[in-house]
């Protein structure tokens, strides 16, 4: 039992120290936008980096929340929000966030400052007073799909001690909420130009989320697809690392 | 890694063994998270820790074929009975479909060594492939504990993707006419399922599945445990 942890924790510090030289050496982090508090409130800042490790699925800019308990940002098995469907058919997730702090159980938010192509990653700092246990979310469409997106859905920081960091190899979920043609015009992203995004009609077979059964592509079997081998995608579609930084 | 896994397991195994009770009361919550594929009645188990109902790189015996081939889980039942575990069976009265879930009665394994638990339950339409967990320690400490888990593929019958070759209790909207994806296993023995190809034809082609509704990737279920 003792091995265990102390291999955990060997663990745990690496990926803090590796996340930290990380962050050192970008620009990219953004600041949260946390309202204002007492100087005198014990802040905690989290830094949220979401790596894109697909072959060929940009991400669309990241929804990035905050918040205690009470908010998820979907539940598996249940029909999408809108707000969900409008981030995982058509990359825009200002629906999502603006639901998210109408919650009442809202902290802090921000969104990516862009789309996160294959291979690279960005960060997101924010900041949150320390006494409301905070949990996060995160999500963000794969563009070259119908409405696949991936992310992580109301995961407690709370075991979190300052200075460490925790990585999550996140699935990909298809929102349920537009067939999976594949087809010319239906895809928002750069490998169907024009293509459509978000569209209040809900055309897929079942109503619901579920895991992603990815993508088939017109070289292995779907003749009306537009996306190609490329396309294709395995799970994890994403690293995404949390690190308290005090 | 490995090694000390193992040594990891071996010590928990004897500790458990040596004080014989760790009282536990738990629910287990399986929930279906493909976009068309449904489990057969479920094999929700407790055991000790030298029991298991499936073991990745190993031949599976005539009572795991049975439930990865046509969804009968009594040869495995029968199978661990004197080890005396702790089992719910068929949780969900019947298939469980995609989107649904089902969670047991409570498990109690107080007074017992039964602290690993294991599911199975065949995955349809495929022609072995089955969802499984296999040895997970259960914890002691009360809590909501939820993890993923894959598809398996038994390794005991070729993929051919045939609706002759795969039970079809319900009408899973399989089509007619293919000419059989696969004609042998290159890996005869309990692997992670490759996912079934399927293709857009349902009067032809390679397979009688649909491609657009049967494949999945792994992972393809959640498991939630509630320790009380």
């Amino acid at each position: 039992m003792s091995l265990f942890t102390i291999d955990f924790q060997t663990a745990k510090v690496k990926a803090a120290i590796a996340s930290a030289a990380i962050g050192t050496s970008i620009l990219l982090t953004g600041c949260g936008s946390s309202s204002s508090h007492d100087s005198t409130v014990d802040m905690r800042t989290y830094e949220i980096n979401v790596s894109n490790v697909t072959p060929n699925q940009p991400f669309s800019p990241i929804a990035v929340i905050l918040h205690t308990s009470g908010y998820q940002a979907w539940v598996d098995g249940e029909a999408a929000s809108t707000a969900l469907e409008v981030l995982a058919e058509g990359g825009d997730n200002s629906s999502l966030l603006s639901d998210a702090s109408d919650h009442s159980a809202y902290l802090a938010s921000d969104s990516g400052a862009g789309a996160i192509g294959p291979g690279n990653y960005e960060s997101i700092q924010l900041e949150v007073d320390a006494q409301n246990g905070a949990s996060l979310s995160v999500v963000t469409m794969l563009v070259n799909t119908n409405d696949a997106y991936t992310g992580i859905n109301a995961t407690s920081l709370a075991d979190l001690a300052s200075g460490e960091s925790v990585s999550y190899r996140t699935p990909v979920w298809d929102a349920g909420t537009e067939s999976d043609t594949e087809a010319a015009g239906t895809i928002p992203g750069p490998a169907d130009v024009g293509g459509e995004g978000f569209n209040a009609a809900r055309s897929d077979s079942s109503d619901r989320v579920h895991f992603h059964s990815g993508v088939i592509s017109n070289q292995d079997g779907l003749s009306g697809s537009v996306l190609t081998a490329d396309h294709r995608f395995d799970n994890p579609a994403a690293v995404i690392t949390i690190t308290r930084l005090n | 890694m490995n090694i000390k896994k193992t040594v990891i397991a071996t010590m928990l195994g004897l500790s458990a063994v040596s004080a014989n009770v760790q009282a536990e009361q738990f629910t287990v919550q399986i929930e279906n998270l493909t976009n068309g594929i449904f489990f057969t009645p479920l094999l929700v188990a407790a055991h000790d820790s030298s029991t298991k109902l499936f073991q990745t790189g190993t031949s599976a015996n005539a009572s795991l074929e049975a439930m990865a081939e046509g969804g009968d889980i009594s040869g495995l039942v029968a199978d661990i009975a004197g080890t005396s575990p702790t089992t719910v069976e068929n949780p969900a009265v019947g298939l469980l479909a995609p989107g649904a879930n089902t969670t047991t009665s409570m498990l109690d394994t107080d007074g017992t060594a039964n602290n690993y638990l294991s599911i199975v339950g065949m995955l349809l339409p495929t022609n072995d492939g089955f969802v499984g967990l296999n040895s997970w320690e259960i914890p002691s400490t009360a809590g909501t504990y939820s993890f993923t888990i894959n598809g398996y593929d038994a390794g005991t019958e070729a993929n051919d993707e045939l609706t002759a070759s795969i039970p079809a209790p319900i009408d899973f909207g399989t089509g007619t006419g293919g000419t059989g994806v696969a004609t042998s296993d290159s890996n005869t023995n309990v692997h992670i399922h490759r996912g079934s190809i399927g293709d857009d034809n349902s009067t032809s082609g390679i397979s009688d599945l649909d491609n657009s509704v049967h494949r999945w990737l792994n992972p393809i279920a959640r498991i939630t445990v509630v320790v009380q």
